[in-house]
């Protein structure tokens, strides 16, 4: 591991007000991720990921409050002026979202769309622009590249838009590009071609990526180290060979239990994860997940175990009984 | 067997270029009558001056009243003016006020509307509540204070009837930008490093401009009779000059003698409102988005 991380997270969290009172969105977040490294960030449905990637890139909600500190390349982000954040977009920090329908602008054509981008940064001109956005299009498998710089996003397929999303955040080479769910709007055939796309483009143009899904498999051999969130929180975090061989969280175990298995005989019932994540503005005292697990025991309830690294091999886990 | 067996799809054209079929769009008799009703009016309107027609203004003492003539072709007012002529002089006040109060409407309005859609927070506050004191006004009385002030002028009542206007621009364009700004593209855009101007002018105003273009030509027909009413009221153009409106007040005396003097100028007027009424709906239904488009 690098020792300076491009991006460092520290004890970030995010609150919103609602009107059944403040809303731990993410909970003392540590992350830290080199250069032209990998990140999965892993957790199911309002575990907050999706809030920690907009605190990263500083868009959250006006009425959020965020706390910590998010350190790109030596600067803090949440502390920085305004004009210099929008300076570093784009041409430092990108990101990919979920949903390529609302993603791109309907009215314009994707042409005009990553070639004002170019512009905006790069301060090319229009001949070059366009050229170098045709060139992008081929780069993230669009056939027949100027043919499509002059189509519309409903003239395009789910796939295809996505891609053109994924050329647009790579059009001012980024150093770190977040994907946000990159494929779950997404065909399952066309995700992995998505997922290919992204995982060799980090590679050539030797990006740092974080990755968030609520998918293990997704994160499986597509990045260095896997996160896994719930409930705001980090609850297990290790290099991702080490945390599909060797888990230490209950909660890692469930979600890797819920993704079906194709050898299995059909009609086998999913082992699906009972009950239902805790009710984010009511905080538990002790582990979030102690009432859905099932080696979960008084200590649970009553102490939250912190993230720890008890036998320093680089893989942390807040639980009161790892598994071994 | 000496044929090769299995079919072979030929396929001569590059499939993943076609642009998709292009829906069949039919626009109606209906909506090329108004058209070409639209376009002259305003022809008569522009080349008002060097068509071969008696002015609208010189008053023929005897011929008060006149039935149509080969020389006047639609007969004379109370006063001996030709009719034709003042309905086509008056086309070009309804028409100038028609589509320039609006302009003046959309623009402050469209632009309020953005503005207080996409920042939020004071600024909205401050332009709706605005927005709201303007509506509360009696419209009216805003004519009233503002032709007895700064004079009866076609630039006044211009001034008048699109102020009148903005509140409901407004309302458009900060309704649309409201749910556009939600939309994960305008997110996008922000996280590319795109400036606040940015967002506004490229993102946001081409997907506002399709309902307010539509919303204008509404605008358009609604403020004709506006215009046509104020100068009814004799609020409008001061009286030389000829206005639908003030032909039908001036007609109004004479309704049992020579009817056709009031009902010509609102059958002028209606024609014409119908007409961008029909316009603006057709454009709205061609310019309506497929759902999922957007």
């Amino acid at each position: 591991m690098n020792d300076t991380p491009l991006l460092s997270i520290e004890g970030v969290s995010v609150s919103l007000p609602t009107p059944r009172g403040t809303l731990r969105a993410v909970d003392g977040v540590d992350l830290a991720l080199p250069a032209g490294r990998t990140l999965g960030v892993v957790g199911e449905s309002g575990c907050g990921k999706t809030m920690l990637s907009r605190a990263i890139l500083q868009l959250l909600p006006k009425r959020a409050a965020l706390r910590g500190r998010v350190m790109f390349d030596g600067r803090d982000l949440a502390a920085l002026p305004r004009e210099e954040l929008r300076r570093l977009r784009g041409p430092e920090l990108a990101v990919v979202f979920q949903d390529p329908m609302t993603s791109l602008n309907p009215v314009l054509t994707i042409g005009t769309q990553i070639v004002e981008t170019l512009q905006a940064h790069l301060g090319l001109d229009t001949a070059k622009a366009t050229q170098r956005a045709t060139e992008l299009l081929a780069e993230v498998g669009i056939p027949a590249p100027a043919q499509r710089l002059r189509q519309y996003p409903h003239q395009l397929s789910g796939g295809m838009r996505q891609r053109v999303a994924i050329a647009i955040a790579l059009s001012c080479e980024p150093r770190l590009l977040i994907a946000d769910e990159p494929t779950t709007a997404l065909d399952v055939t066309v995700q992995a071609q998505i997922l290919d796309l992204l995982a060799r483009e980090q590679q050539r143009r030797h990006m740092a990526m974080i990755l968030i899904t609520h998918d293990l498999g997704v994160v499986a051999g597509r990045t260095d180290e896997v996160a896994v969130m719930y409930a705001g929180r980090v609850v297990e975090r290790a290099p991702t060979p080490r945390l599909f061989k060797h888990m230490r969280m209950p909660y890692t175990e469930a979600l890797l239990a819920a993704i079906p298995k194709l050898d299995s005989a059909p009609h086998t019932p999913l082992p699906a994860i009972g009950g239902r994540p805790p009710d984010p503005t009511r905080p538990l005292p002790g582990c979030s997940f102690a009432p859905r697990c099932k080696y979960a025991d008084a200590v649970c309830e009553h102490t939250k175990p912190a993230l720890d690294d008890p036998e320093g091999a680089g893989a942390l886990f807040a639980c009161w009984h790892p598994l071994t | 067997m000496a044929a090769p067996r299995g079919a072979v799809l030929d396929v001569g054209v590059d499939t993943s270029t076609v642009a998709p079929v292009r829906r069949q769009r039919r626009v109606g008799g209906l909506f090329v009558a108004s058209v070409i009703w639209i376009a002259l009016v305003a022809l008569g309107a522009i080349f008002a001056d060097l068509l071969p027609i008696p002015s609208p203004t010189d008053m023929d003492m005897l011929g008060k009243r006149a039935l149509p003539s080969a020389e006047h072709w639609l007969g004379n007012d109370v006063l001996g003016r030709d009719v034709f002529s003042r309905l086509i002089y008056g086309g070009r006040i309804s028409l100038t006020v028609g589509l320039l109060a609006p302009v003046l409407g959309v623009t402050i309005g469209g632009a309020l509307g953005l503005l207080a859609g996409y920042f939020r927070g004071r600024l909205e506050t401050f332009i709706t509540g605005g927005v709201d004191v303007l509506l509360a006004f009696p419209p009216l009385v805003f004519a009233l204070a503002v032709t007895a002030y700064l004079g009866q002028s076609i630039a006044n009542i211009t001034l008048v009837i699109g102020v009148l206007g903005i509140p409901a621009f407004t309302r458009v364009a900060r309704a649309v930008t409201l749910s556009l700004s939600e939309r994960e593209f305008v997110t996008a855009a922000r996280a590319l490093g795109a400036t606040h101007s940015r967002i506004i002018l490229r993102e946001l105003l081409p997907n506002v401009a399709l309902p307010l273009v539509a919303f204008f030509l509404l605008g358009v027909a609604v403020t004709i009779v506006v215009e046509g009413a104020l100068s009814f009221l004799g609020l409008g153009v001061p009286p030389p000059a000829p206005s639908w409106g003030s032909m039908i007040g001036e007609g109004r005396e004479s309704l049992d003698i020579a009817p056709w003097l009031a009902f010509l100028p609102a059958l002028f007027m209606f024609l014409t409102v119908l007409a961008f009424n029909v316009v603006g709906d057709t454009l709205r239904a061609l310019t309506d988005p497929r759902p999922g488009a957007l």
